[in-house]
């Protein structure tokens, strides 16, 4: 149902959809809304976990050796990336609460700035582990791997084709949230500079805020338990 | 229950949703939830008929013990067809996003679901996701089963990506109408309408959604790694690669077995309405069966290991596994018994939606019974993919939420589509699909003990008699729903007009016209008792009424 058939006390916001009650009524529908599918989300997610849990408990030694051949400089980088951009957002959507739209804008650019650098250095990582014949399932390069693993001190064991399908699975999915999150932002960047949020008025900033939150949340566990595991 | 500020009798008579913009474009961009709920009837009963041919054919090269109308592959072949298009393009969306999207804001007295624009993308989801299967078919077919297990499902050469990838979609299209339903039982309801007003319907559709947003996203993960594995082999599920094809299992079912509760929740909310609504008398044990609901849901989580029994998986598992298959039980029979109390000393109608209702009550008894055979571990190694197996699921998946969704179709046909259909015909069609149903299954409980295997084209010749009972079954079956479809398509153009509310039911949905305008109600509907009060025609002596 459209907005179109306005009967009724004009609606308090342009915004506010027909068939809700009150203003209340479809901020609170669209919060749960967001909440329930970041839920599932998180169980998405958490399959992945378990997979990389069992891998692990298969394959312990494998694992840690495998998990060498990653960059923990690279990874580090990333986390604090990612951390920041989750403050910027918070600060965008405090913005919108208080009508600060030119601070709404500059937070937000300043989060798809950081969600950029993120894949840019993702792209650096996938690309570098591809140069060494590091790729998933069995298109992994067994010698070109194990070569380069010994250049830096390490050992290959048992089966690494393992342990990168678990890592480009899982940073994959992760990449495909944050391409995803981009995209987002940038449609509420947009509709910020068209000043549509307002104290009165601010909800799909806080859902996109929240979306953005879970992807940094999940990058947050990803990176301890494929960097720095030990 | 419930009276409008403006009943719809005193109102002039407002044009439908139906009227309005006309025309595929108007219809394809839709926001309304009637419109969508309609459409995906459609789509739902296409496929069912694309399913049922898939089936007859199986059962028609089954008439004789050896191979003769079509090859080993073609038969498995068209059982996966069969199954994975029922489970995921007909069950799995037939009750909730048909019935559901047209009848939840009715039920709730409300405009239209939370999200209306996410109930649109949803059903174009359901498309995209039926093309893929559709693409499949014609790519040759899946020869798998529906459960597309490891390491077949990754080596075999018959189009498995398309499916499977058709099947996350299809996920999707549930986890957007599950939000959806979730958000609007909790924030759109009608004044007065509270939790313990709500029809029991909404109840069971809410479990049904809770169950679809904690269990689909496994499924979309799960498919994603298979799909991984087919594609670039990356060892999680293929043991030739290091992985481990038991891993998959777990996974599938952990998704797989509340999927079974998402089929037949709504079957269950749909046999509270019909029992109540035409046995004129207030529902037994409301609370019972509402919470039941949600204890099936949550119990559901935790018994995916019973289909894994003969897998190798540990026997102490095996053993806390079986234990929790039989507390499903409970819940269950609170059910089946709060509804036989409601039908004792009520005034029971014998029309078409309670025959329905009688025949789940006597199909879906014997599919949950038989279950609890295959939830004993020991009883199990002897069954396990045996056809006692196939007819213990066709119990509970045909006869449990197939034969609830016609009785439902009919139950609410004069509100949906503003036609009444034919009594004595409809009857008929009970009588063919209730005879050819159990035909068709019944014996097939007796060949599976006796050792007939699940899906075998070919099969030793001392069980051809019963097969050729179950085939002639199902053709009985086929045309009894045939005729189903075609009085009820017929009424359409020529059924009388349907009363606001022929069946004197008290829920909000029949507050107003048939069909309903497209704002729903003239009006803020208000529930001032719960729904099952029947006051002018209840006779019980108020035994549970209120």
């Amino acid at each position: 149902m459209s907005s179109t058939h306005a009967h009724g006390p004009k609606p308090p916001h342009a915004f506010f959809q027909h068939h809700y009650d009150t203003v209340e009524q479809q901020a609170g529908a669209a919060k749960l809304g967001m909440w329930v599918f970041l839920a599932t989300e998180i169980l998405m997610f958490s399959g992945l976990f378990l997979a990389y849990f069992i891998v692990r408990a298969f394959y312990p030694e494998m694992v840690l050796g495998s998990h060498e051949l990653l960059s923990k400089t690279m990874g580090g980088i990333n986390t604090v990336v990612l951390l920041t951009s989750s403050f910027t957002m918070a600060m965008a959507v405090r913005s919108a609460q208080v009508g600060d739209t030119p601070g709404i804008v500059r937070n937000l650019y300043m989060t798809i700035g950081c969600a950029l650098i993120f894949m840019v250095v993702k792209y650096f990582e996938y690309t570098g582990k591809f140069s060494h014949g590091i790729f998933p399932g069995k298109y992994f390069d067994y010698e070109r791997a194990a070569a380069y693993a010994a250049e830096h001190g390490h050992e290959l064991v048992g089966m690494p084709h393992i342990f990168f399908g678990v890592y480009f699975t899982m940073t994959g999915l992760h990449g495909v949230h944050v391409l995803a999150g981009i995209i987002v932002l940038t449609w509420i960047l947009r509709r910020a500079q068209k000043g549509h949020f307002g104290p009165q008025y601010f909800t799909p900033v806080e859902n996109v805020g929240l979306y953005w939150h879970i992807v940094d949340l999940v990058w947050i566990f990803l990176f301890p338990l494929l960097y720095l595991v030990k | 229950m419930a009276t409008a500020h403006t009943p719809a009798t005193e109102h002039a008579r407002e044009p439908s949703f139906y009227e309005g913009k006309t025309g595929f474009k108007n219809w394809f961009i839709t926001l309304d939830h009637k419109r969508l709920g309609m459409m995906y009837l459609v789509g739902t009963m296409v496929f069912f008929l694309v399913g049922g041919i898939a089936a007859l054919t199986l059962r028609t090269e089954l008439l004789t013990p050896e191979q003769d109308l079509v090859s080993a592959t073609t038969f498995n072949k068209l059982f996966t067809v069969h199954g994975a298009v029922m489970v995921f393009l007909v069950i799995i969306p037939a009750v909730p996003a048909a019935l559901g999207n047209f009848l939840l804001p009715l039920m709730l007295g409300v405009k239209d679901v939370a999200f209306p624009r996410l109930n649109l993308l949803s059903f174009w989801v359901y498309c995209f996701g039926a093309c893929f299967f559709l693409f499949t078919l014609f790519a040759g077919g899946l020869d798998t089963g529906w459960t597309f297990y490891t390491p077949y499902s990754t080596t075999t050469g018959t189009a498995m990506l398309s499916a499977t990838a058709g099947a996350f979609i299809l996920g999707f299209s549930s986890i957007l109408t599950g939000v959806n339903f979730i958000v609007t039982v909790h924030k759109m309801r009608a004044p007065g309408l509270t939790w313990n007003r709500l029809p029991l319907f909404v109840w069971a559709i809410y479990s049904t959604a809770v169950i679809q947003i904690l269990a689909t996203p496994v499924l979309a993960i799960t498919l994603l790694l298979l799909i991984v594995e087919r594609t670039l082999n990356i060892g999680i599920f293929d043991p030739a690669m290091g992985g481990d094809p038991v891993l998959y299992q777990h996974f599938f079912w952990f998704y797989s077995h509340p999927a079974v509760y998402i089929m037949i929740l709504p079957g269950f909310g749909i046999i509270s309405e019909l029992i109540a609504v035409h046995s004129r008398k207030h529902i037994f044990g409301y609370k019972a069966i509402a919470l039941s609901s949600i204890a099936i849901a949550i119990i559901s989580f935790l018994v995916w290991g019973h289909h894994m029994f003969v897998s190798g998986q540990s026997e102490l598992a095996g053993v806390v596994f079986s234990f929790l298959t039989f507390a499903v039980a409970v819940p269950t029979a609170i059910k089946v018994f709060s509804w036989v109390a409601t039908l004792y000393k009520g005034s029971i109608e014998f029309n078409t939606p309670m025959l329905y209702a009688l025949a789940f009550l006597f199909t879906f008894s014997i599919g949950g019974l038989t279950g609890i055979f295959l939830g004993s571990l020991s009883v199990d190694v002897h069954l396990h993919d045996t056809y006692f197996v196939v007819a213990h699921f066709h119990y509970v998946m045909m006869g449990g939420t197939i034969i609830a969704f016609i009785g439902g179709i009919h139950h609410w046909w004069g509100k949906m589509t503003g036609r009444m259909f034919n009594e004595a015909h409809a009857k008929w069609g009970v009588l063919l699909v209730f005879i050819g149903f159990n035909m068709t299954f019944f014996n097939q409980f007796v060949i599976g003990q006796q050792g007939m295997p699940r899906r075998y084209a070919t099969y030793v010749p001392q069980f051809q008699q019963q097969h050729v009972l179950s085939t002639i079954g199902s053709y009985i079956l086929g045309v009894g729903l045939l005729w189903t479809a075609i009085y009820l398509l017929r009424s359409l153009r020529s059924g009388p007009q349907a009363p606001d509310n022929p069946y004197g039911g008290a829920s909000l949905e029949w507050q107003t016209q048939s069909p309903p305008i497209e704002h729903n109600f003239h009006g803020q509907p208000v529930a001032d008792t719960d729904p099952y009060n029947f006051p002018q025609i209840d006779r019980s002596g108020g035994m549970d009424a209120h």
